[in-house]
């Protein structure tokens, strides 16, 4: 999932300083999910700015809503009528959400609540992890299913570095090593001869390097 | 001969090589350059010039490589993956041939969480393995990264790796080695030895992959300078195995020196850091594979003439 932290209240009331009739709108996929940016998450820092602008002397107007998938037009159309009676939206979705609602309803600034942070896996109470880049041409078959690319400080495809020791990157002693992880799996799986051969480099034009990407399929698209 | 720089020649002609080591100043200032270089020119076969080392900003070392060429010492580059991609890398190349440098070290290059710009963004187009692939190639089929052919001169360098005996896991180590040579290694350059016991078997395994006579491996060797250094290293630094005994040695060798009297600690430091250094490089040569020192002494280049003379390295060898 999409994994994202909410910004500071600091940061989003100097964001909302200019507005006064605010709407706050969650979304109900993956920020719900990882407790930044769902129903609950919504109603929790509407309460907190009402009442640091109240105690301020300024009191804005503050309205929720939560969609169930922020990034997709046909959703966001439930809302549309609340739009209305703000001047600004503050959209607790992740990147995608942000930046859809401002494609589709032009006349109205949405502003971000959250910092979008990884594509990642909770693996343990309140714990999120990052697992994967989308780098556009995925190796795990050659890596036991471990990412080399997300997980490896250096997105090494020929690890492990010098700088491995303990099980751990050399970047943080709270960071595992990907490629000692990587190797621990090939071996258990009786594979570790795929990690004599020498990886390729890699071609990059799959992930962002080959500029912002798209994917078009005819089969599924509508008669024109 | 591939290249024909010394340390290929001094390697081919069987001699035990000397390598030394240089890290540029955090300026402008090339009188430094001159200063250390003076000191290392005449024990060592080739200087390693530093890519920003530990991601710290540093003069270049294509730069500082062509000054030593002008000093009539020859310089082993070191290019990282860390601050350039693919195009960076081979552009600075064609621009070190071009000048006259012959033996590169390729890198993966620290991570820069731990340098002056850890905000900075970092590279890693490649990693160390495609690095020496491309230079290889570029070499050896005169053709770029991507296929193209090199029209003209090739860059042409005696290709240098890195290889740490003593990071995990230690059974992989000498597998990595082979992958290494196979991408194009013709030196490799380990990491400091202290722990000679492991350093051993590691050697032991990499001649049982039958690496020996494919590559030439130069152990990396170190003079402590204070206790603490050795403390340091032995704790602080991932991928370094320290003995306790050398920590101990380092702390016994200022035993009833007052710690007011810092010039006499210093000396003592000193003294016994170089002979620990010289008993080790002893202790390497003798294992079969070892065929030669590096001996890194970064901010302390005064100690390398005095280890190579104990170490029995001098003079070394014209060829
Ligand atoms: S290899 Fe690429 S696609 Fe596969 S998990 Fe890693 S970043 Fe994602
Ligand atoms: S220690 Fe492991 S995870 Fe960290 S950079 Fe090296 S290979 Fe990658």
């Amino acid at each position: 999932m999409i994994v994202a932290e909410q910004k500071s209240l600091d940061e989003i009331k100097t964001m909302l300083a200019p507005y006064q009739k605010v709407l706050i709108v969650g979304c109900g996929t993956c920020v719900t999910v990882c407790f930044a940016g769902g129903e609950k998450e919504v109603a929790i820092l509407a309460s907190a700015l009402r009442m640091a602008t109240g105690l301020e002397g300024n009191p804005k107007q503050i309205m929720e809503a939560t969609v169930q998938r922020q990034c997709e037009y046909e959703y966001n159309e439930a809302i549309a009528d609340k739009l209305k009676e703000v001047d600004v939206v503050l959209s607790l979705a992740c990147g995608i959400g942000v930046q859809t609602m401002n494609e589709q309803f032009p006349e109205m600034l949405t502003l971000p609540g959250l910092n979008t942070t990884f594509l990642g896996q909770p693996t343990e109470q309140g714990v999120w992890v990052e697992r994967c880049q989308a780098c556009g041409n995925c190796v795990l078959a050659t890596t036991g299913g471990i990412c080399p690319i997300a997980r490896c400080s250096k997105s090494l495809l020929n690890g492990p570095c010098g700088g491995s020791q303990g099980g751990k990157c050399e970047i943080d002693p709270d960071v595992p090593c990907a490629w000692q992880q990587i190797y621990d799996r090939m071996k258990a799986l009786g594979r570790l001869e795929a990690l004599l051969e020498v990886a390729e480099a890699k071609d990059w034009r799959t992930s962002r390097d080959g500029g912002p990407r798209k994917i078009v399929r005819e089969d599924l698209r509508l008669e024109k | 001969m591939k290249v024909g720089s010394n340390l290929e020649k001094i390697l081919t002609a069987g001699y035990f090589a000397a390598t030394g080591e240089l890290g540029p100043p955090k300026n402008a200032d090339p009188e430094v350059i001159r200063r250390k270089a003076e000191i290392l020119k005449g024990h060592v076969d080739a200087v390693n010039i530093t890519d920003n080392q530990t991601a710290v900003v540093r003069m270049s070392s294509i730069s500082v490589g062509i000054m030593l060429l002008n000093m009539g010492i020859e310089p082993t580059i070191q290019m990282t993956c860390r601050d350039r991609n693919r195009i960076a890398i081979q552009s600075d190349l064609l621009g070190a041939a071009a000048f006259g440098i012959k033996n590169l070290l390729c890198l993966s290059g620290d991570h820069q969480r731990f340098g002056n710009h850890p905000m900075a963004k970092n590279v890693f187009d490649l990693d160390s393995m495609g690095l020496l692939r491309m230079v290889r190639d570029m070499r050896d089929a005169k053709k770029f990264q991507c296929g193209e052919e090199i029209k003209g001169p090739a860059p042409c360098f005696f290709i240098g790796a890195a290889a740490n005996p003593f990071a995990d896991p230690f059974e992989f180590r000498p597998y990595r080695l082979a992958k290494k040579v196979a991408a194009g290694a013709d030196f490799v350059q380990t990491q400091i030895v202290f722990n000679v016991p492991k350093f051993r078997e590691y050697m032991q395994r990499v001649g049982d992959l039958g690496l020996l006579d494919k590559v030439y491996i130069l152990a990396g060797v170190s003079p402590i300078r204070t206790a603490g250094a050795a403390k340091y290293m032995a704790t602080q630094v991932p991928g370094m195995d320290v003995p306790e005994e050398y920590v101990r040695r380092m702390e016994d060798a200022v035993k009833g020196i007052p710690k007011e009297d810092k010039a006499a600690r210093k000396a003592a430091w000193e003294e016994e850091g170089i002979r620990i250094c010289v008993e080790i490089i002893q202790r390497v040569r003798e294992i079969p594979g070892v065929a030669g020192v590096h001996i890194m002494a970064i901010e302390w280049e005064e100690a390398v003439p005095e280890i190579v003379k104990r170490a029995g390295l001098l003079p070394r060898p014209q060829v």
